[in-house]
């Protein structure tokens, strides 16, 4: 029953369109954070010396600190962009597979 | 020489984060210290009420579902807490302090790779390991694979790491208490052994989780505070702390530079792809997936998770900052009085002494008893990993073959609670005066280079087959532990040999394609009819991972 009900589901046009919409966001979120993460650790390694410049004359505020700290934000923020939008549009896609699957059902 | 130097400490240093991040054990063996009152009567009533809901969970513990998932009834925030509760471990809280104040801007450095890699979990696995998974992620890696072989693989790895961590736990435990609350080591073994053995064995999941969120708000509260009243002393202005800070560090101006921590980018390469992927590996961390009613929550449940470690870093970062001045400048928390010389009770003890500093015996007995409480949360959530390995891979799938009734099954998972917490006693002992700095990164090394290659696979890998899986999950098994014990921190360290014979410290540049190409070409050469029909099946999962539909969902109440 449930493998004729994957089946079903699977040739739901809708189906296609979920998989390709959300691995496509999935897919370039995470680049972005792998991305920025190992090319500040590229920097870190390659040189050090630029993270350490102030961001302007006598203050204390380091390139590095900055970057830093916008990384901690950026990242949280697009784990909550991530989430805002599969629980809203992804899961309402999903409900519309799984029902429609079931009518077929009948 | 002086690049040789350079060289130790940035080892020193990864050694160090490995074990803040993982909760490992303090440097060295500690000196014991008087007796804490503050500590033990603060300890005694986070143990009084974790008690009390020991109690409450264990009249709500009555299928296999609660037992390891808490029935699937925890919410997306709640289970965000106990994930941060796993992930700031009582060394992560010192460790990381120690390291901002002793080497400044490195400090910060490792927080970030540390938290980085909760959007790419959340991002690739959240959904797929709740839609798919049941009680451990074996059943993701077994879906369509031969259930006997796929799970006994997958729980020898899980236990593989379980045991090693424990270790680590424990001697961590032992010293840190020693430190704390002045108690005799193996007291303190005793406490945590029979403690975690209390909650598991009578509240499963349920007292679980809960330990560990209560954990997590004392730990939050408590590192808040610190911050605060140690922050307000600079009016609150990262500008002057700054000012004040790199004016008094040894390491002047460079204070605020990357040091030597990352020069060698290997390393810091493999230490990353370590966190980020043994972070994905971990059975405890897993299982945690598994206790929420569905995929929104388990989304939700990253979320929360990672702005509280997000959070919690920046406070650590702060602090340690703020410890240079106030701690490092005050004579009375050196020995002999003298200023730049040893910390008192060693160099993890910043974030102790500026809570005495700033909120004086109260509140350094609050911090205590939080890192105590840490440690206890820690090894209850790894003991109920190890258990459910044993009860529910082992005995009811591969013994049993899923003939196990679940009275039986909980039965068997209680014992082997049991069975871990002595282990775990008995290890932690023997342990006591051992270099184990190894055991975490051994730990981590077998998450990411055996269960994470074979996880992800089995999830977006079509051509995965059962004998691609065992040969890439052993694999990695294999050449992680391999590694490690050819790399310096055992083969030189331990075994005292003269060099190393794999010169670097961390295994997963190096383990993890091992395991990847294995099951690659392992899977791809398997012709068999069984290979066949396992590539077939995956159409039926891959709809479920996407759909969650015919998941396990949350039992009623």
């Amino acid at each position: 029953m449930s493998s004729a009900m994957y089946e079903r589901m699977r040739a739901n046009p809708k189906f296609e369109q979920l998989v390709a919409r959300r691995g496509r966001f999935a897919w370039t979120l995470a680049f972005i954070v792998l991305a920025m993460f190992y090319g500040f650790v590229m920097v870190v390694a390659f040189n050090p010396a630029s993270l350490g410049q102030p961001v302007s004359e006598g203050s204390m505020w380091t390139v590095g600190v900055l970057v830093e700290m916008f990384m901690f934000i950026f990242f949280w923020v697009l784990t909550a962009v991530y989430v805002k939008r599969a629980n809203t549009e992804f899961d309402a896609l999903t409900q519309e597979i799984v029902k429609e699957a079931w009518k077929g059902n009948k | 020489m002086r690049h040789l130097t350079q060289f130790g400490t940035a080892l020193g240093l990864f050694a160090v984060a490995a074990l803040a991040y993982a909760g490992g054990p303090l440097e060295g063996v500690t000196e014991k210290q008087a007796t804490n009152w503050h500590a033990i009567i603060m300890f005694c009533i986070f143990v009084t009420m974790t008690m009390g809901i020991t109690y409450w969970a264990a009249s709500r513990t009555k299928s296999t579902a609660d037992f390891y998932t808490a029935g699937g009834g925890i919410t997306g925030f709640q289970n965000g807490l106990a994930i941060a509760g796993d992930y700031m471990s009582a060394a992560t809280l010192l460790g990381l302090t120690a390291m901002v104040y002793g080497q400044g801007y490195d400090g910060y450095i490792y927080m970030l790779a540390f938290f980085a890699g909760w959007p790419v979990i959340l991002f690739l696995m959240a959904e797929r390991l709740r839609n798919l998974g049941k009680f451990t992620f074996s059943d993701i890696t077994a879906y369509r694979l031969d259930q006997g072989k796929v799970r006994t693989m997958a729980a020898i790895s899980s236990l593989t790491v379980v045991c090693f961590y424990l270790i680590a736990q424990m001697v961590g435990a032992g010293q840190l208490i020693k430190l704390l609350f002045g108690l005799e080591y193996n007291v303190a073994i005793f406490a945590v052994g029979i403690l975690m053995m209390v909650y598991v064995t009578f509240g499963g999941m349920v007292a679980t989780t809960w330990v560990q969120i209560i954990k997590a708000c004392m730990l939050l509260a408590g590192g808040t505070l610190v911050m605060f009243l140690a922050f307000g002393q600079f009016g609150f202005s990262f500008q002057t702390l700054l000012e004040k800070a790199t004016a008094v560090h040894k390491l002047g101006a460079k204070l605020m530079f990357p040091g030597s921590l990352l020069a060698d980018p290997v390393t810091a390469i493999s230490l990353g792809l370590g966190l980020m992927f043994g972070t994905a590996g971990l059975p405890h961390i897993l299982m945690r997936f598994f206790t929420v009613t569905d995929a929104k929550e388990a989304r939700k449940s990253v979320l929360y998770a990672s702005g509280f470690v997000a959070y919690f870093f920046n406070v650590i970062f702060i602090m340690g900052l703020a410890g240079i001045l106030i701690v490092g400048q005050n004579p009375e928390f050196f020995e002999g009085g003298t200023v730049g010389g040893k910390l008192i009770g060693g160099g993890n003890m910043v974030a102790m002494h500026l809570a005495k500093a700033v909120g004086g015996n109260m509140l350094l007995g609050f911090l205590a008893a939080v890192a105590f409480a840490t440690i206890l949360a820690v090894v209850s959530g790894l003991a109920l990993a190890g258990a459910s390995a044993i009860s529910h891979d082992l005995y009811a799938r591969v013994i049993m073959k899923g003939q196990a009734s679940e009275a039986k099954e909980i039965r068997v998972s209680k014992i082997a609670t049991i069975c871990l917490g002595a282990v775990a006693i008995v290890l932690g002992i023997l342990f006591e005066k051992q270099n184990i700095a190894f055991m975490v990164g051994l730990a981590f090394g077998v998450a990411a280079a055996a269960n994470f290659p074979v996880l992800i696979l089995s999830m977006y890998w079509k051509g995965l087959t059962t004998r691609g899986a065992l040969f890439g999950g052993y694999g990695g098994l294999i050449s992680a532990v391999l590694f490690v014990v050819f790399s310096k921190s055992v083969w030189v360290d331990v075994l005292h040999n003269a060099a190393p014979l794999f010169p670097y410290t961390q295994p997963a540049l190096f383990a993890m394609p091992v395991a990847f190409l294995l099951a690659f070409i392992v899977s791809k050469t398997d012709t068999s009819v069984r290979a066949g029909k396992e590539i077939e099946a995956f159409e039926d999962q891959y709809v479920r991972a996407q759909t969650g539909f015919g998941a396990e969902a949350a039992s009623n109440h």
